[in-house]
């Protein structure tokens, strides 16, 4: 079942100005379950096409369709909707609220989708306990190391149920301990749940533990390789 | 915390500065009015429009009852006021003369203090107090014998030789130069107006409940006969200086709310670039704008009301002291100390202890606080998530 498809998406950054091209007409569907690791080297576009397909950042041109829906053709107001309903988010700097511990940043999604109290709580320690760190529920981020925040991030994106999880760069922060711990996490809800990830990165301990790699150079797919 | 911070001294500056403005102004009209005029004087119909004895009042029972029927009331101070034409050798000049009962007028208006030469006046006594400028100006000295000469009641002929028994000093030139005081049985007799009253000026237990009081009075005097007039209506251009006074001032505030709005948007401002971060990654994982405006606006909207509530609890002993412990002029500018006291006016700069300034002024300010927060609102829906979580 196709969960993601991007047809001929370009990114043009100052398009009146100096243009500069992110992206150059990328096609990639993405199956249900898939464990995919975006590649390349710095500047080719892996971030943008990432972005892009959440919905943070609009295409130039091209088509990207999510669970069925052109999101390039939805209002602004209908997109940080589906974000909320149908995306997660795991990012470099984990971006977590620094106001909220870590179980009210897990929890805080759920909120905002109505959730009842009961079940938020419930989800909440499940989701801390998959991610191995239910013990640092009432830590706020600054109490946290790296890899815990790291952890939070990725049960935050869990928490809403979405159809995937998009994580930019999750390990460029991370030491060699953390990162095998937080790919063991994400590889397991992959193969117990079902949960699709995808991932941009140049760790090559990433690449190695996914099981297709779509490699970018200058906004364009040069390689995709499933194992 | 800046932002609640700002607007407890934006409330408490403002506050402030209107309660001492009204606190000064309201104590000028106090000392005006308690030198001569009072807040409200009972006079007969249409008197103030004419300014003729011929509109002069027997005071009847009913009026001379109001003081045991209203508490409000103190006492009455009559007068039986017109003018005449003062002569003494070659001098001549015209002048106010006042028919009074001695002790009551000094009691209210503090007269006797005004006396720099002779004697008060007693009740039953036959001379006359003048004016320092007066006396002067005719040559007269105490113990000199007066002439007046003036139209008495109904056209009548008024005519009397009354001797000077003291001398008065005014610090208004206009009242130096034509006041004759004499009592209100002399008075009656000279004018040929006997019992008749021209005003009867009201004492108040307070001041400030002028209107009440007018009303009542409405209801208890016969209207057709009495006019009752509060100061305002026998003043205005009293009304007129404190409304010119208080449009210098508007600018004032002007100003000073306008420093007050910079402050507190600066601190808006601030607070919308903090958290530019935590904005993006809201709207980032799935926020919707609108929730998080109404949120964000609500929040400073509340920390408006806890700067507000705040400077109310600040101002309110501040004010207060200063209402009870005036600043003193004389202690900062000694010339214009005298010259208050010139005038027969305390140097004193009280605050005015009103409630209504405070609450006016948190809402004001309160209101600015929830503009501005607009300002949060407009960012939130202008954010890009992408750019924010970079920041």
């Amino acid at each position: 079942m196709t969960v993601i498809e991007t047809k001929g998406i370009t990114k043009v950054y100052n398009p009146k100005k100096v243009p500069v091209h992110a992206l150059r007409g990328v096609d990639l569907t993405i199956r249900k379950g898939e464990f995919t690791a975006i590649v390349g080297p710095s500047g080719s576009g892996k971030t943008t096409l990432l972005n892009i397909i959440g919905g943070l950042d609009q295409a130039s041109s091209g088509v990207v369709i999510v669970d069925g829906v052109d999101i390039t053709r939805i209002s602004d107001n209908k997109l940080i909707d589906f974000r909320k309903e149908k995306i997660g988010f795991v990012f470099q700097a984990y971006n977590l609220i620094p106001v909220l511990t870590a179980a009210e940043n897990v929890e805080f999604i759920m909120l905002l989708q109505g959730i009842s109290k009961d079940k938020r709580q419930k989800r909440v320690v499940e989701l801390l306990k998959s991610v191995g760190i239910e013990d640092q529920a009432d830590k706020r981020p600054s109490k946290l190391s790296g890899g815990q925040q790291q952890r939070v991030a990725v049960a935050r994106a869990l928490a809403s149920k979405p159809s995937f999880v998009l994580a930019d760069e999750p390990t460029a922060n991370l030491d060699s301990k953390s990162t095998a711990q937080l790919l063991d996490i994400m590889a397991k809800l992959n193969q117990e749940e079902g949960m699709t990830f995808i991932f941009s990165t140049h760790d090559q301990r990433v690449i190695d533990r996914a099981r297709r790699v779509v490699t970018l150079e200058d906004g364009m797919i040069i390689s995709d390789v499933t194992r | 915390m800046i932002t609640a911070a700002s607007i407890f001294f934006a409330v408490l500056f403002s506050s402030f500065m209107i309660s001492f403005q009204k606190g000064v102004w309201d104590r000028m009209i106090e000392n005006f009015l308690s030198s001569y005029f009072g807040y409200i004087q009972v006079q007969g119909k249409s008197y103030w429009e004419e300014q003729s004895l011929d509109y002069a009042f027997t005071p009847d029972e009913q009026l001379k009852a109001l003081p045991k029927e209203l508490k409000g009331i103190e006492g009455m101070i009559p007068r039986l006021e017109s003018f005449a034409m003062a002569s003494y050798e070659n001098m001549i000049s015209g002048t106010m003369v006042v028919g009074i009962e001695p002790k009551e007028e000094s009691k209210f208006s503090g007269l006797e203090k005004k006396l720099v030469k002779g004697q008060y006046l007693q009740p039953g006594d036959q001379g006359l107090l003048m004016a320092e400028g007066l006396a002067s100006y005719l040559g007269i000295d105490v113990a000199d014998t007066l002439v007046l000469i003036g139209q008495g009641y109904h056209g009548t002929n008024a005519a009397g030789k009354y001797p000077v028994i003291g001398i008065l000093s005014f610090p208004s030139p206009d009242l130096n130069k034509k006041m004759i005081y004499i009592t209100l049985n002399e008075a009656q007799t000279f004018y040929g107006a006997e019992q008749l009253l021209t005003s009867m000026v009201i004492q108040l237990r307070n001041n400030d409940d002028f209107r009440l009081i007018k009303k009542q009075l409405e209801t208890k005097l016969d209207t057709s006969r009495f006019e009752i007039l509060q100061w305002d209506e026998m003043l205005p251009e009293l009304v007129d200086a404190k409304k010119s006074d208080s449009a210098g001032n508007y600018i004032f505030i002007l100003v000073l709310y306008m420093i007050i709005s910079f402050g507190i948007f600066g601190t808006i401002m601030m607070m919308t670039k903090e958290r530019e971060f935590e904005f993006g990654i809201l709207t980032g994982i799935g926020m919707s704008r609108k929730k998080l405006a109404i949120v964000t606006w609500l929040e400073i909207v509340f920390m408006g009301l806890i700067g507000a509530i705040a400077g109310i609890v600040g101002c309110i002993p501040l004010v207060y002291y200063f209402s009870k412990h005036p600043l003193n002029l004389a202690d900062y500018m000694k010339e214009m100390g005298e010259i208050y006291a010139k005038w027969g006016f305390d140097p004193l700069l009280p605050t005015a202890f009103e409630p209504g300034i405070f609450l006016n002024q948190a809402l004001i300010v309160f209101v600015l606080t929830t503009i501005l927060a607009g300002y949060a609102v407009y960012k939130i829906f202008r954010i890009k998530p992408i750019e924010a979580m970079r920041k």
